[in-house]
């Protein structure tokens, strides 16, 4: 068990590796209750959000999420996080439990020009848990009177899961299809022992934090506080696709829209090792053309189960950017060549029914 | 779990050392192997590097973290178990018949400082 987030967590049950392999392959269940909650609620919740959140939520419909970025007036990150439209003027936003504290005390205070709304700290009320992988939902299916495959990726319904009042979520952090499940904390091993007993057949096994992180890194999902932070934009994090470009005004739009027009200087990329060693984060990188100074840091970097690849996300100048390029990493005094591949390093074979979102 | 062999010596950083007359098969304990978790990288030297006790001689890398090897004695490394470079995960397998160099000894008195398997054991209790 390990400290996280103020929460004692397990690094890995059956291994890593194992735990890897059965979320690609057929599921996992992971407790990710660690995961904070922010309700924002009011007549004027929408403009709250829409300044706050750098995606559009007028997009969403009711049952309807999205992944978007709680930026600075810098457009950098202060978190990231998913927006959930419970009712018209009523949202739910999931965040990093490292941050909930400086995330609630920020929006509470952003939120304030919006008008009528008021932003609540409700993580104590949610237990979290996600079932992931190909055959997730046969194996949540059992326990809910929902009909799961009606919920498109990225909508969620209300339901019960095991006998127990549930939000039912199509999302997930793995690259894998799957759904994420609300559930009040004090009957969490409820459900956590019913998604296990009804995952047996199908070999679902559970997993710790150190297969999300592998999981999530195959799939190329930015982990906040290694790939995004305050020092970084969304469009340095190559993630322009959460920013609404369409609405008036949000925190930080005149930074990432002067990028978006400019162009950034350093861009996120990810990378894989042509030469043998891992690159791990903090690790430093070059370029071909820079000899002495490095050019930036790696952020994530593992040795993947799934791709058996060794594999990486780093900060590189905008020019060298492009799938193909060559790079150095220096693993602990040697330098050691990569390349920038395109991301996501994994996708998962069949997508689930129509995306949304 | 894999028994602790009694013909084998150990050290604190959980290496193990068999020895036959001036020459010792080197590797890493089951205790080592389950800290580490999955190992999916070993980086071993070439067949005569010299080491010294307690310095580095490679590396062994799991899914969540790097960890140094480290020499039970001094010597030259006369062989090196190249199969372990395309099937790391053998470590976990198999921690005590996952040699990974061959060590010819240059000081034999050094080897009797190291822990037997039962001191061994008491430590990682």
């Amino acid at each position: 068990m390990v400290p996280f987030g103020g929460w004692d967590m397990p690094v890995e049950y059956s291994g890593i590796v194992a735990e890897h392999m059965a979320v690609r392959e057929r599921a996992g269940l992971f407790d990710v209750s660690h995961m904070g909650e922010i309700e924002i609620a009011g007549k004027d919740a929408l403009a709250a959000v829409q300044r706050i959140a750098s995606n559009d939520a007028a997009k969403l419909q009711v049952g309807q999420a999205q992944y978007s970025g709680l930026m600075t007036p810098a457009g950098t990150f202060v978190d990231d996080l998913l927006v959930y439209r419970l009712a018209p003027a009523h949202f739910l936003l999931v965040v990093n439990a490292s941050n909930i504290q400086k995330d609630y005390g920020w929006i509470a205070e952003q939120i304030e020009p919006a008008g009528d709304a008021v932003a609540v700290d409700a993580s104590s009320r949610y237990a979290l848990l996600a079932i992931q992988g190909p055959a997730a939902l046969e194996v949540l299916q059992p326990l809910t009177g929902v009909d799961l495959s009606s919920i498109k990726y990225y909508w969620f319904a209300h339901g019960e899961v095991a006998s127990i009042r549930a939000t039912i979520s199509r999302t997930g952090y793995t690259g894998e299809d799957g759904f994420e499940i609300f559930v009040p904390p004090q009957s969490a091993d409820r459900v956590w022992l019913a998604l296990l007993e009804s995952g047996r057949a199908a070999g679902a096994i559970p997993c710790g934090l150190g297969a999300r992180d592998t999981l999530r890194l195959e799939a190329a999902m930015r982990l906040y506080g290694n790939d995004i932070d305050g020092t970084t934009t969304a469009l340095e994090a190559d993630l322009g696709w959460i920013v609404g470009w369409n609405k008036t005004d949000f925190l930080g739009a005149d930074v990432l829209r002067a990028q978006k027009a400019n162009g950034v200087a350093r861009k996120l990329v990810g990378f894989e090792m042509i030469d043998r060693g891992i690159a791990r984060q903090g690790y430093d990188v070059y370029t071909t053309a820079s000899t002495s100074a490095p050019a930036g840091k790696v952020t994530s970097g593992t040795q993947t189960p799934y791709l058996k690849k060794s594999i990486g996300m780093a900060y590189v100048p905008a020019d060298q950017a492009a799938p193909g390029t060559e790079l150095d990493v220096d693993i602990r005094g040697r330098r050691t060549r990569a390349r920038v591949v395109p991301m996501p390093f994994y996708k998962r074979p069949r997508p689930p029914p129509a995306a949304g979102g | 779990m894999s028994a602790y062999p009694a013909g084998f010596k150990y050290t604190k950083d959980h290496e193990w050392i068999e020895l036959a007359g001036d020459r010792g098969k080197v590797g890493i304990t089951d205790y080592a192997q389950q800290q580490l978790g999955d190992v999916v990288y070993v980086e071993l030297p070439e067949v005569g590097a010299k080491v010294k006790q307690g310095q580095s001689f490679g590396t062994i890398e799991s899914v969540k973290a790097v960890s140094e090897l480290y020499s039970p004695v001094s010597g030259e490394v006369v062989d090196v178990n190249t199969a372990l470079k395309d099937k790391p995960e053998t470590v976990n397998k198999d921690p005590h018949g996952s040699w990974m160099v061959v060590l010819k000894l240059s000081n034999a008195g050094e080897a009797g400082g190291l822990l037997d398997a039962a001191q061994y054991q008491d430590l990682i209790k």
